[in-house]
């Protein structure tokens, strides 16, 4: 038997304000479409897996729509992972009942009581149920930091410290998001994703800036479990007009 | 009627789903004696360590009503992930005895076997390869891959059991079968069509 172990290939999707967008470097959002229509349209694509973030349930202080991600997990045949305003136990156990496989804790893991509820699901539901999200923004000089969607800042911490913080803590992936190239198809920062895959012996989903297959395949060379998008599959280039593909 | 073990792990919600997405509209998630005692097939999930799912299964009070229906009604029954690691007789993730109805051990994968791109957990698709015919995989599509989530295999004891195998630094057993007692290492609720058959299969057994 040949060695035929495929690595997964993940399209990103970001709800606001009810609908489906897509940012560029965290901003600028483009309207996509219907949230439940396009995880039915990824679902008959067959698409490895699922990454759903509210972009603003944190900053808002709001706590997860349900009622809203067990529509959307009705409809995915595959494993869905769900980010967005998950700062207690409880929370991710009703995420985890509305047919949610994996949460994705970014925000809270700037507060002081992050690490404790990252390492309290960890324990509770496994490791493979938690996902440590790292936004990393390229600042001048080419120095890379830490950013906060949630106040808009970045802060000075070594991202590979950070990284290994999160696993410590049990975190059974990192999701590994470049801020400075989202939305922009510069391709993956491939040079902090080696960084982190070789500091971290947990699997490393890198995000942020694919635009080709070529692109998956230096990732995995650099050390990726996972390769993320999101532009590559709801748009069409080179006009950007909304279509939903998954062409892996 | 299908019984949805619910002993306090697991995502059930998720095999309910794809078990309507099957054509079977009475399924029940349940931890109630009376419903499992009249249910026509069982499927035990789980994810998590093999000794909180063991010492959940006890403190449910189930062990007895399951087993009499698993191995003297002989009941189709269906384990996913660690619902089919305690299907074992014991486990490398704790020191619990599991419900040993199979001759066969779960053991952790071997990572003096596995080349330094393999992480572990084993997590993402994988194709698996058949040993034997089973009811589940009738009318299977070509190349079936499922997907997988897991630290520990299972270590068959009892070859004749094997099903199916999957490759990961190695082969190891993905899924076995005697009599009505099939387990999956993976999750069929979550493997799109190829799951969709397989819970198909078990729904028209």
């Amino acid at each position: 038997m040949q060695l035929n172990y495929r690595k997964r290939i993940i399209p990103v999707l970001l709800l606001h304000q009810g609908g489906l967008v897509k940012s560029k470097m965290f901003k600028n959002y483009t309207y996509v479409g219907d949230p439940i229509n396009a995880v039915r349209i990824f679902n008959d694509k067959e698409v490895d897996e699922i990454i759903i973030l509210d972009i603003d349930a944190s900053k808002n202080h709001q706590a997860p729509n349900y009622s809203m991600i067990s529509d959307l997990t009705g409809e995915a045949f595959m494993p869905l992972a769900y980010g967005g305003g998950i700062s207690t136990l409880k929370q991710s156990e009703k995420l985890f009942y509305s047919g949610v496989e994996k949460v994705i804790l970014n925000t809270v893991l700037q507060s002081n009581n992050g690490f404790i509820l990252l390492s309290d699901i960890s324990k509770r539901y496994g490791s493979q149920s938690v996902i440590a999200s790292i936004d990393v923004k390229d600042s001048l000089f080419c120095k890379k930091k830490l950013y906060s969607h949630h106040n808009r800042k970045s802060i000075t911490i070594s991202i590979l410290d950070y990284a290994k913080k999160c696993e410590n803590a049990g975190a059974g992936e990192i999701f590994l998001n470049s801020v400075s190239r989202d939305g922009l198809y510069k391709g993956y920062d491939l040079e902090l994703l080696h960084q982190v895959s070789d500091a971290v012996s947990i699997p490393v989903i890198i995000c942020g800036g694919a635009r080709t297959k070529q692109d998956f395949v230096e990732a995995e060379n650099k050390g990726a479990s996972a390769m993320a998008a999101g532009s590559m599959f709801v748009f069409k280039r080179p006009h950007n007009a909304v279509l939903i593909s998954y062409d892996v | 009627m299908i019984a949805i073990i619910n002993y306090g792990i697991g995502n059930l919600f998720s095999v309910q789903n794809m078990l309507k997405k099957a054509g079977e509209e009475n399924v029940l998630i349940t931890n109630d004696k009376e419903v499992i005692s009249i249910a026509d097939k069982l499927i035990l999930p789980g994810v998590g360590h093999f000794d909180f799912g063991m010492k959940k299964l006890y403190d449910s009070n189930l062990i007895g009503v399951i087993e009499d229906k698993v191995i003297q009604q002989r009941v189709p029954i269906l384990g996913i992930c660690l619902g089919a690691q305690l299907f074992t007789k014991r486990s490398d993730e704790g020191n619990s005895t599991g419900l040993g109805w199979i001759d066969a051990e779960t053991v952790r994968f071997d990572k003096n076997l596995l080349s330094s791109d393999c992480k572990i957990p084993h997590m993402g698709w994988n194709f698996v390869k058949s040993h034997k015919e089973n009811p589940l995989f009738e009318n299977m599509y070509n190349n079936p891959r499922f997907y997988f989530v897991h630290s520990y295999h299972f270590k068959m004891n009892d070859s004749y059991s094997i099903w199916l195998s999957a490759y990961y630094g190695y082969e190891f057993c993905a899924a076995f079968q005697r009599d009505n007692i099939f387990a999956c290492q993976f999750h069929p609720e979550k493997s799109h069509k190829f799951g969709l058959r397989l819970m198909q299969n078990f729904v028209n057994l």
